[in-house]
């Protein structure tokens, strides 16, 4: 018969040989759990406290606030967009929540009206770019600088201290011996990662990102798909913005500063591809570890904050530069 | 660099004839890991004759091509150009030794200009800089040399996929050299841009240089070509010259088997003239596109629509499906309707294989499981709307093999695929949602012949079952070979609804060119 398939028969051959390391998760998320292994490894050397129960759990806390954000960057990156809003957006659903709970709401409506301000936020973005016809770098840019100058505007620019014990108990308590923040990361995890992978709408994000024209000319109504996108990172920061406030007991009008860029470089440590199209919450849980587990080593060996930033930036790059590497070697 | 690579050019060419060997190609193998793409390949390229490549896509002539163009290394074997072992070590390397290669895949950048991509990486400088001017006047002299209806000022981005593949030559040729290789040039070009590019390879041939001709469409080759060399498998078959050998003949060859008729046979008899069309337009206009278009077309029919590139033939197919909003009127069975998006005219049954499926069809780096979906998505889910993992993975496997798509797996990626075998992943995704109506643009565009056979057995099969088929072709043979009736557009609107019974193509194309008394 043809080349063509006597090449692919014979690939296919190879490929069952390879068939342990070329495992799908393996080959997917192999470089990053190797990456999260030996951090872990050098810091429990380095520190002995480091692997300590509690310490998991301080770190699993510190992820959640990260993750959650992360989460709704994964559908923006996965679109080939930018949400650079998110850190604001954060803030300012804090505040939302402490102004509500001033005004005498209870925690069921201060939650609703939270989620609804990260959405309307969000969905403002998407429509913004959608419509406008704007890179949504440069929305978000600018809205970034709004909604920060907006936390402002109750309180003058003063924390706003939040008393609602319901919503304290978020970052507070625990429940069956898990803290609650980590209870809500992992429900989280589980009901974004079913609406990528087995929901229509999903698909649509992917193949949206994986090609617009394409999408466009198979019925899929890419400006519609980009203002939900945007909707639900609004909303994941928002939830962010709750555990956040929650943690703190109080909302800070610079909450959630550079968390956008945190919540990006665990979007893309978890090899979710900048151009759109390729990419899981499964590998920005991991991603988000990372960052997670960069943070709180360094805490615990007392390294300063401006060291912190230069050895998160070398690990990303070096993260993401393996992860490139690795794939264009099986490509 | 560029002035050494002339002087050496200039030289060869004052010593050497026509008929004289240029390359030799012997016993060049190339494997990918285990795969191997060329086994054993020889060739001879003589000066001022156009040497055709023919053989099936994956044959192995574009990995052929490529170790001439130092993008690979051969495994195995040796190459003799102007009497010295050539072994380029980059695409550089072999344009500094004199080998020109203009590929199919377009390699122009959208945002600069014409002139800017004809130079690309030799542009006219100084100091560093871009000479503005002289950049321009080159362009210009090489462009009005070559006889291309191009403005270099223009950004390519503007430009049509015709103009950008001419382009595309004028960079090949901006650079002088011995052998000159070309990639499929035609299969974006209509036939008058085609013309001009015959002329191109006349008057190269006159100046004593070797071209090496990629091309599936077999007219072209008996006309251009002084040798044909056909390729199976990798590995070569035979050397012959145009004047004794024949279109079945090569086809036999390259196929290894004969093919008596390509196109197949009706299944069904053809619609009788009183049935009632499924999809009419009537007056169509968009402004600068097209005006006053009224076509129809019957279930189990296939209209053919002809047109010289500029004819506003692909723009009336983007008015059906809703993605430009025209002027008049389109009715489908009777009855009027606007459609204000692409998933509108989905949602009434019409389906719209695109020109480029590389643009606008597929998601190159998703599987062929998700291509063939991305359309029939909605017919897939269970319960609480969430997708069925074994229904997606049985309907992707059902249609890989209706249409004998030849892939490794239904997980492999799109774009790993060949030419043919796109086209039929789109294809696939379209059948999903049972068209009643289905638009073709250029459906077998860079698709070898044995896949554009099996497009043709899918296109009587559906018209069999009831689809209406809108079908646009700058393939006159594929127009008449599989129409019912022909429309031929010409300067932007109809010039002629022809039944094809007993319709030869000289007749078509005194209507498409506007020359019919």
């Amino acid at each position: 018969m043809s080349n063509v398939q006597d090449i692919q028969k014979k690939a296919a051959d190879v490929e069952v040989r390879r068939s342990f390391l070329a495992s799908p998760t393996v080959r997917q998320y192999g470089g990053i759990i190797i990456s999260l292994a030996v951090l872990c490894v050098v810091f429990s050397v380095m520190s002995p406290r480091f692997l300590a129960f509690n310490n998991f759990m301080n770190i699993m806390q510190q992820v959640a606030v990260i993750a959650v954000a992360a989460y709704g960057m994964t559908y923006v990156i996965l679109l080939g967009d930018i949400d650079l809003s998110i850190g604001s957006i954060i803030a300012v659903s804090g505040m939302v929540a402490a102004q509500a709970f001033a005004m005498g709401f209870g925690f069921v409506p201060a939650v609703a009206l939270t989620l609804a301000a990260g959405a309307l936020m969000g969905a403002l973005n998407g429509a913004l770019s959608a419509k406008l016809m704007l890179p949504s770098f440069i929305v978000t840019v600018a809205t970034m600088g709004i909604y920060r100058g907006m936390v402002s505007l109750p309180t003058n620019g003063a924390p706003a201290m939040i008393e609602n014990d319901t919503w304290l108990a978020i970052g507070g308590e625990s429940f069956l011996g898990i803290p609650i923040i980590i209870w809500i990361m992992a429900v989280l995890f589980v009901v974004n990662h079913i609406i990528l992978s087995k929901t229509i709408f999903g698909r649509q994000v992917y193949l949206t990102g994986g090609n617009r024209e394409a999408a466009i000319y198979s019925g899929i109504r890419v400006d519609r798909i980009k203002i939900i996108v945007f909707t639900i990172s609004g909303m994941m920061a928002a939830i962010s913005g709750m555990l956040l406030s929650s943690r703190l007991s109080s909302a800070q009008t610079n909450a959630g500063t550079g968390y956008e860029l945190d919540a990006i470089a665990a979007v893309v440590l978890g090899g979710t591809s900048l151009a759109g199209g390729v990419g899981t919450i499964v590998g920005t849980i991991l991603g988000a570890l990372i960052i997670g587990v960069i943070n709180n080593g360094m805490n615990m060996l007392s390294v300063p904050y401006f060291y912190q930033l230069i050895v998160k930036g070398v690990v990303i790059l070096v993260a993401v530069w393996l992860d490139v590497r690795s794939k264009s070697a099986r490509a | 660099m560029t002035a050494t690579a002339q002087s050496a050019t200039t030289r060869a060419v004052e010593t050497a004839a026509a008929g004289d060997v240029v390359l030799e190609i012997h016993d060049i193998a190339k494997s990918f890991g285990p795969v191997a793409a060329l086994k054993r390949m020889n060739l001879t390229v003589r000066r001022g004759r156009v040497h055709t490549l023919l053989g099936e896509n994956g044959a192995g002539k574009s990995t052929l091509m490529k170790i001439l163009a130092g993008v690979f290394t051969p495994t195995a074997g040796s190459i003799v150009l102007n009497g010295k072992a050539y072994a380029p070590r980059n695409p550089r390397d072999a344009r500094a030794h004199g080998i020109s290669i203009v590929f199919q895949e377009l390699s122009l950048s959208r945002n600069l200009s014409v002139a800017e991509n004809i130079f690309a990486s030799h542009e006219p400088s100084r100091f560093g800089f871009i000479r503005d001017r002289a950049l321009n006047e080159a362009a210009e002299r090489l462009i009005r040399e070559l006889g291309l209806p191009v403005d270099v000022r223009a950004k390519v981005g503007d430009l049509s996929i015709a103009q950008r593949q001419l382009v595309e030559i004028a960079k090949g040729l901006s650079l002088p050299a011995d052998v000159v290789i070309l990639d499929e040039p035609t299969s974006s070009l209509s036939d008058s841009e085609a013309e001009i590019l015959f002329a191109i390879i006349e008057r190269l041939k006159s100046q004593g240089k070797a071209v090496i001709y990629i091309s599936h469409r077999m007219e072209e080759i008996m006309r251009l070509s002084d040798d044909i060399t056909v390729m199976r498998d990798g590995e070569y078959v035979t050397t012959t010259e145009k004047s004794e050998t024949s279109i079945d003949r090569l086809i036999t060859l390259m196929v290894g088997r004969a093919m008596n008729d390509i196109y197949p046979p009706r299944e069904a008899p053809r619609p009788s003239a009183d049935t009632p069309p499924v999809l009419a337009t009537k007056n169509l206009s968009f402004a600068g596109k097209f005006r006053d278009v009224s076509i129809d077309v019957k279930p189990g029919e296939v209209v053919g629509l002809f047109g010289l590139v500029g004819s506003g033939r692909s723009d009336v197919m983007k008015a059906l499906f809703g993605m430009l909003a025209p002027q008049g009127e389109i009715l489908l069975d009777g009855k009027p309707v606007t459609f204000r998006s692409a998933a509108q005219a989905i949602r009434s049954g019409i389906a719209f294989v695109t020109e480029n499926r590389k643009e606008e069809g597929l998601v190159l780096l998703h599987s062929v499981e998700r291509n063939i979906n991305m359309v029939g998505l909605g017919q897939l889910t269970g319960p609480l709307g969430l997708m069925r993992g074994g229904a997606e993975r049985e309907a992707a496997r059902a249609e890989v093999k209706r249409l004998a798509i030849k892939t490794a797996s239904i997980d492999t990626s799109a774009g790993s695929l060949s030419g043919g075998n796109q086209q039929k992943i789109v294809l696939a995704k379209w059948l999903q949602i049972k068209p009643r109506v289905l638009i073709l643009d250029e459906p077998t565009r860079g698709v070898d012949v044995g896949a554009k056979f099996e497009i043709y057995r899918i296109i009587r099969e559906l018209a069999a079952n009831g689809t209406a088929i809108l079908m646009v072709s700058s393939e006159l043979p594929e127009v008449l070979g599989l129409s019912d009736r022909v429309v031929v557009m010409h300067n932007k609107s109809v010039a002629a609804v022809l039944d094809a019974d007993g319709l030869t193509p000289e007749t078509v194309m005194t209507y498409a060119a506007g020359i019919h008394a």
